[in-house]
């Protein structure tokens, strides 16, 4: 049975991604910071979908932490899953180096380091599949997104060349964009319905798109065009919007 | 954040700020830094008893604890559905030891309602089957309660909606089975003389329940199906069945798309109703083998069939009345048929005995319809309650969102103590909904 490592599982999407895989039988390792949270996730994930689920303390900010945290998995997985991400306010981040800081950190620096670290052992390998969800922020800098998006638009950057570099050693890539989630992090916004997606439906995504090995996924379909567009508006015009 | 929500006889429709938790350490943040709230469940109780300003879902707390496959103990947190319960213990041979008319229940809402099911005169109501539990309190400290610790805690729990505090955790006994299928029995009554006496000499069978047409008036008045039922040993089943006896049902639902105007789906029982009941193969009795899905949960088939009964809603009328009683069933159901304003079919089953200080179920027959909201409704559900009360009654408070309170003092002799109760654990009033204002069970 295949292995699959969750990095930010307290996440809604990191627990329905891992349920997702569960129920397809992958065993489950859920990697969180407060590991001692997941228990009761632990129990249903076993019980439920009757595979080995298993705990681990990660910290993404604690680099130095990361080599020793992948040597202990046993076993190693067969995916990894970057989820975890963090979007704090933008105006405070502006004012407060430390904000700003912890926001790369968590969203580019950590995952780099951890990711590094796995695709050097699929390498060797020859084998295996790293999946990272980034943002659709990261298609293009704006006011309102502004450190958040630019360290999700460094991630996607880094995806991308990893997909790139592992290629040739059989190792599959998944950049997934998913545009607007009802998770915690956007309870307290009202999103448009059409364009929300559940964890649950970012979670088949991922599934699918692992299985299929595709290489860059947005959840719901016109993320791509919405996206599209506002690529492609020149830039002379973007900087007067209010985005 | 503020939306518009209401229960599932989409009356009354309030404003309320409802917010969800994952983990336990964020549920004690919320329970903290709301200065008022109600736990809210899957939104199935028909009136306004999980409505408030403030609600906290436990929709999103929902994991499995433990399910011990050799002796049949599930422990679960309080947002899990029971649909979901039963996806995992029926292949494994175990079933819910009671089970409401809906699958789409969390088990939160299971115990603040006592529910019951066609077998309550058997099994009792669901706390009979629990083992222990945890509730967080309006202070924010969870404790742990069974039917040998915190006593008062747990007796004001169990059926106490919601009004103790946020049940968390539940442990709770299931039941042995051997296949997933239900040997029923359904037999047709002329009247309601006649389905009094049939669920007299039935009264061995697990599962009880009758469909009553409330309209028919004259020498038929009562006219019914009674519906039977035993879980099915491997020996009931066919071959076809044999193969896999622990099967899950095959999933079949269609959505109610948007609000009909209320005589439609009147229409639409009628004629299921007559074409059963005038129906070639039904003499006196049909025998048969069927999925314990159409036999428990014959409405979950349609999602949303509330939707039904029109935008302006409905309520559900539940009262039960002691068995010698049965003259004030007759003039009830006479009344009903008279003013013409329920639904067409009304549901009857009989509860045993039962000590508890605030659950519904009272050894008796017990009776629910529907019924649209229109003008000279209240009024006219208001006559009711007298009549219940009356007659040694009481009504159902997960379905209510009218009645008054001295209907409830009536009903419930030990109302006195449950508020003490409540109060000892809630000290400054911070858990109350909509209901609880209007019944005067908690003072703000
Ligand atoms: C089609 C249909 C058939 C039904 N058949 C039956 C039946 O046969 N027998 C029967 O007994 N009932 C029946 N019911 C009613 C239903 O079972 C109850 O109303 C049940 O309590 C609903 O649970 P819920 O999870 O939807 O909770 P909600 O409707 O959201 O809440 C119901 C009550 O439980 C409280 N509550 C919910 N979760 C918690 C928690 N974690 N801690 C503390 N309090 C909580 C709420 O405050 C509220 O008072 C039926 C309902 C429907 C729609």
């Amino acid at each position: 049975m295949a292995t699959v490592l969750v990095l930010g599982a307290t996440s809604d999407m990191g627990i329905a991604i891992a349920k997702k895989f569960a129920e397809n039988k992958y065993n489950i390792q859920l990697a969180a910071r407060n590991p001692d949270q997941l228990k009761p996730a632990q129990s249903d994930i076993a019980i439920r979908y009757s595979v080995d689920c298993t705990l681990h303390a990660f910290d993404a900010l604690n680099f130095s932490s990361h080599e020793r945290f992948f040597n202990e998995l046993v076993p190693k997985p067969d995916v990894t899953i970057s989820v975890f991400g963090i979007m704090d306010d933008e105006l405070t981040a502006f004012d407060d180096w430390n904000t700003t800081a912890r926001m790369i950190n968590t969203n580019f620096t950590g995952a780099v380091s951890i990711l590094n670290i796995a695709a050097k052992y699929y390498m060797k390998e020859k084998k295996g599949t790293i999946v990272g969800i980034s943002s659709v922020a990261g298609e293009r800098g704006r006011e309102s997104k502004l450190i958040y998006g630019s360290a999700k638009a460094a991630f996607s950057a880094y995806l991308a060349g990893l997909r790139n570099k592992l290629y040739k050693q059989n190792i599959h890539v998944v950049s997934v964009k998913p545009g607007f989630v009802y998770t915690r992090m956007t309870e307290n916004l009202s999103l448009p319905k059409l364009l929300t997606a559940q964890p649950s439906e970012v979670a088949d995504a991922v599934y699918n798109a692992v299985v299929k090995k595709k290489n860059i996924i947005y959840v719901k379909w016109f993320w791509r065009y919405i996206m599209l567009i506002i690529k492609n508006i020149p830039e002379f015009q973007f900087k007067k919007m209010n985005l | 954040m503020k939306k518009s929500i209401a229960n599932w006889g989409n009356y009354p429709v309030v404003e309320s700020d409802e917010q969800f938790f994952s983990f336990t350490d964020q549920l004690n943040q919320l329970v903290k830094n709301n200065d008022e709230f109600i736990a809210r469940g899957n939104g199935r109780c028909y009136g306004d008893a999980s409505l408030a300003k403030k609600t906290i879902s436990t929709l999103k707390y929902d994991n499995i604890l433990s399910f011990d496959i050799q002796k049949g103990i599930f422990e679960c947190q309080s947002g899990l559905t029971l649909d979901k319960i039963l996806e995992v213990i029926v292949p494994k041979g175990w079933f819910l030891p009671v089970t409401p008319g809906t699958k789409f229940i969390t088990v939160g809402g299971a115990v603040a309602s006592d529910v019951h099911g066609k077998n309550h005169h058997i099994d009792g109501s669901f706390s009979n089957n629990i083992v222990d539990m945890d509730i967080a309190l309006s202070s924010g400290e969870i404790i742990s309660c069974s039917p040998v610790h915190n006593i008062d805690l747990f007796e004001a729990t169990c059926g106490g909606m919601g009004l103790s505090g946020i049940i968390t955790r539940v442990k709770f006994r299931l039941k042995k089975i051997e296949t997933s299928f239900i040997k029923q029995k359904q037999v047709k009554a002329e009247n309601l003389e006649e389905i009094i006496s049939l669920f007299e000499k039935y009264n061995h069978y697990t599962y009880s329940v009758a469909w009553i047409d409330c309209l028919k008036k004259g020498e038929n008045f009562g006219r019914s199906i009674l519906i039977l039922g035993e879980h099915a040993t491997i020996d009931d089943l066919n071959e076809k069945q044999k193969k896999e006896p622990l099967q899950l049902p095959k999933k079949k639902q269609i959505t109610f798309p948007f609000n009909l105007p209320s005589w439609v789906l009147n229409a639409f029982t009628v004629k299921a109703f007559n074409f059963l009941y005038y129906g070639k193969n039904f003499k006196k009795e049909i025998n048969n083998v069927v999925s314990y899905e159409p036999f428990f949960y014959p409405l979950d088939a349609i999602l949303h069939w509330n939707r039904g009964y029109g935008k302006n809603g409905f309520v559900q009328y539940q009262f039960v009345l002691p068995l010698e009683a049965k003259q004030g069933l007759i003039e009830i159901l006479q009344r009903i048929s008279d003013k013409g304003l329920g639904s067409f079919l009304a549901v009857l089953k009989v509860f045993g005995k039962q000590e508890s200080i605030i659950s519904f179920p009272k050894e008796g027959y017990t009776l629910a319809l529907d019924f649209p909201v229109r003008k000279g409704l209240l009024e006219f559900l208001d006559e009711l309650d007298k009549v219940v009360l009356q007659y040694g009654g009481r009504i159902y408070m997960s379905k209510d969102a009218r009645m008054k309170p001295e209907i409830l003092e009536g009903g419930y002799p030990e109302l006195d103590k449950f508020k003490e109760i409540i109060k000892k654990y809630n000290p400054d009033g911070k858990i109350h909904s909509i209901q609880s204002d209007r019944l005067f069970l908690t003072s703000n």
